[in-house]
């Protein structure tokens, strides 16, 4: 007899995984500019929803303000290289850590609201950061900045070794968050993290410390996040305060992503940015009406199937592709 | 002198926080719930003002009869018909359902209205004043303070002297109970909503003749209400009020010191607030 964490699907979407990870890695020798811009885009986003997850489905902290480190690792990357001169590259190392120590006052502070209220609390601190960063002049106030071309030049010389760059920067990006997320859920913390998800009272009386363990994923989340918005306004080369710390862009859309693809789940977060990308590539004409009919298919998916697409697949299927929770095998037949 | 001005502009414009606060307030009250939609649906308030005014030709005060009827009507079938569905131990579904509700009406009015910013016309009403002391005061903001201590007054009074204020109570300190004795939860939230969407109406109203809005401005609105209710301490309606003048007070002066600080003095109470008082200056209740 014997526990194990994986199985003959992990192993599977284990070399699978491989696979993708090497075709995709390649994508600048197959796939052409604008698709690789869209794969970029789709990375972020992908790592914006699967890291709003490990907040909302693990931990139970519901926030509407992730925009708040989105924007924050944009201004930080923007005053890094343009103010500080620091090189691209050596910019973003800082920008995760200054993400992270940001996030533990702000905590300290948001911690104290419960439920619902903690949601709107996140969104003051975002609201916050925004109006603080209209009021910095020496990145353009309420109007913004461009990055100026000898800070992109740091990155690379050449448009296309650049956009290369950019791209794995993106890809790298989903593939540390990823490992982030598994290692977390492997980890003593993740089977807290899973307990307080499924009950916070039996969670607490089993002697978990829910607040410190609340604490070390909204940082670690924090961190995280403001390197995707670093990356995020990398490519984009401009910066505003109302584009930086956008609820709609950064917030709403991810929560829908998570929702729609199955919450509290590794998969779903990836399963609900690809339904995302496609719904938007075929509708994106159609604007609000487009906007109305993801709010709508939210509202349907929390009410008739709360735990999204991959949670049906899974009723049906059992099926599990990250190796995250144990089973016993080979148990003798009985004679 | 110019302090004094900003306290007692800033004090009246408290007045319009509370009543985005008090509807708020009172479904948290009820049934524990936060609804994300509130700011927008004050929005939507304000542009149903605005087609009923056009509409009928009536002034915008006088569409309160059209539009705070059919707000509560609004609210009551909102709450049968979605959001008690989603009433459970759990507060995810609540939330996102109503964080959904808000990008539907946001974007419902986007189209509707185009994102041009609208205000309601309001006549003389909009910039008559009263001087005394060598202070000038709007008429507008002072006939919403009133309306707003009015509708804490007439919310406090419905709560304790009342068999619907018998039943919320009855309903917020335990809903299994009440419902033993006959009390229809369903219908008892929806009233609460219709109540809740009520003053949302008059509060949408208001603020359509003070400001000039458009429909990306819920979000802002939603903000202030809760700031207020957190300041003033949960469950405690007069202490809404205190924390929307305080919130008021704290922006006026904001304003005075540095334009673009205004909005952002309003937070930094708060967070003080938070850092100091965390269940608010005069909390009644559990969170």
């Amino acid at each position: 007899m014997d526990v194990t964490r994986a199985s003959r699907l992990t192993r599977a979407a284990a070399v699978a995984g491989l696979v993708l990870l090497v075709a995709l890695a390649a994508a600048p020798w197959w796939a052409g500019r604008a698709d690789m811009r869209l794969l970029g885009e789709i990375f972020l986003y992908m790592a914006l929803a699967t890291l709003w997850n490990l907040l909302a489905g693990y931990a139970g902290l519901v926030s509407v303000g992730q925009q708040a480190y989105v924007g924050l690792g944009g201004y930080l990357l923007f005053a890094l290289t343009m103010l500080a001169g620091l090189p691209v590259l050596a910019a973003l190392p800082v920008v995760l850590i200054a993400g992270a120590v940001v996030a533990v006052p702000v905590a300290a502070l948001i911690f104290r609201l419960r439920g619902a209220y903690f949601a709107i609390g996140t969104w003051v601190i975002a609201e916050v950061f925004r109006l603080t960063a209209a009021q910095l002049s020496a990145l353009g106030g309420g109007s913004g900045a461009s990055l100026p071309p000898a800070v992109v030049r740091t990155l690379a010389e050449g448009r296309d070794l650049r956009e290369a760059m950019a791209y794995w920067l993106a890809f790298g990006l989903l593939v540390l968050v990823l490992a982030a997320a598994v290692a977390i859920l492997r980890s003593r913390h993740g089977l807290a993290l899973t307990a307080i998800r499924d009950n916070e009272l039996a969670a607490r009386s089993l002697g978990i410390d829910i607040w410190r363990t609340k604490l070390f994923v909204y940082v670690a989340v924090g961190g995280l996040t403001a390197l995707a918005g670093a990356l995020i306004f990398l490519q984009k080369l401009r910066i505003s305060p109302d584009a930086a710390f956008a609820v709609n862009d950064w917030t709403a859309f991810v929560i829908f992503i998570v929702v729609i693809g199955g919450i509290g789940t590794l998969e779903g977060p990836i399963i609900g940015t690809l339904v995302f990308f496609a719904l938007r590539e075929t509708m994106a004409d159609l604007g609000t009406i487009y906007l109305i009919a993801l709010g709508a298919v939210a509202i349907v998916v929390m009410l008739r199937a709360p735990d999204g697409l991959w949670g049906l697949i899974r009723a049906r299927t059992g099926a599990e592709l990250f190796p995250l929770s144990r089973r016993v095998t080979g148990i003798p037949p009985r004679p | 002198m110019e302090w004094v001005n900003a306290v007692v502009q800033g004090t009246l414009l408290g007045g319009l926080y509370a009543l985005f606060a008090a509807g708020l307030s009172l479904i948290f009250g009820v049934m524990r719930l936060v609804n994300i939609a509130h700011g927008d649906l004050i929005v939507l308030a304000a542009y149903l003002a605005l087609s009923t005014a056009a509409g009928l030709g009536l002034h915008p005060l006088a569409a309160l009869t059209v539009v705070v009827p059919a707000m509560a009507a609004a609210g009551y079938a909102l709450q049968r018909g979605l959001i008690n569905r989603t009433m459970g131990g759990d507060i995810l579904p609540p939330l996102l359902v109503t964080f959904g509700l808000s990008v539907i009406i946001q974007n419902g009015l986007l189209m509707g209205y185009t994102a041009d910013p609208q205000k309601l016309q309001a006549g003389t009403l909009e910039t008559a004043s009263l001087s005394a002391l060598g202070l000038t005061v709007g008429v507008l903001p002072l006939l919403t303070f009133a309306l707003a201590v009015a509708v804490i007054g007439a919310l406090q009074w419905m709560f304790y002297r009342t068999a619907l204020g018998r039943a919320f109570r009855a309903t917020s300190d335990r809903q299994d109970v009440a419902q033993l004795m006959g009390l229809n939860r369903a219908h008892v939230f929806g009233l609460a909503m219709a109540l809740s969407l009520a003053v949302t109406a008059l509060a949408g109203v208001l603020l359509g003749i003070r400001t000039a809005f458009d429909p990306a401005g819920g979000g802002a609105r939603l903000i202030f209400g809760f700031e207020a209710v957190i300041i003033g301490g949960l469950g405690n309606l007069w202490g809404t009020l205190a924390g929307g003048v305080i919130l008021g007070v704290a922006q006026a002066v904001g304003g005075q010191i540095h334009p673009g600080f205004q909005i952002l003095a309003g937070h930094l109470v708060f967070l003080a607030v938070l850092a100091v008082r965390p269940r608010g200056l005069f909390p009644k209740m559990e969170g």
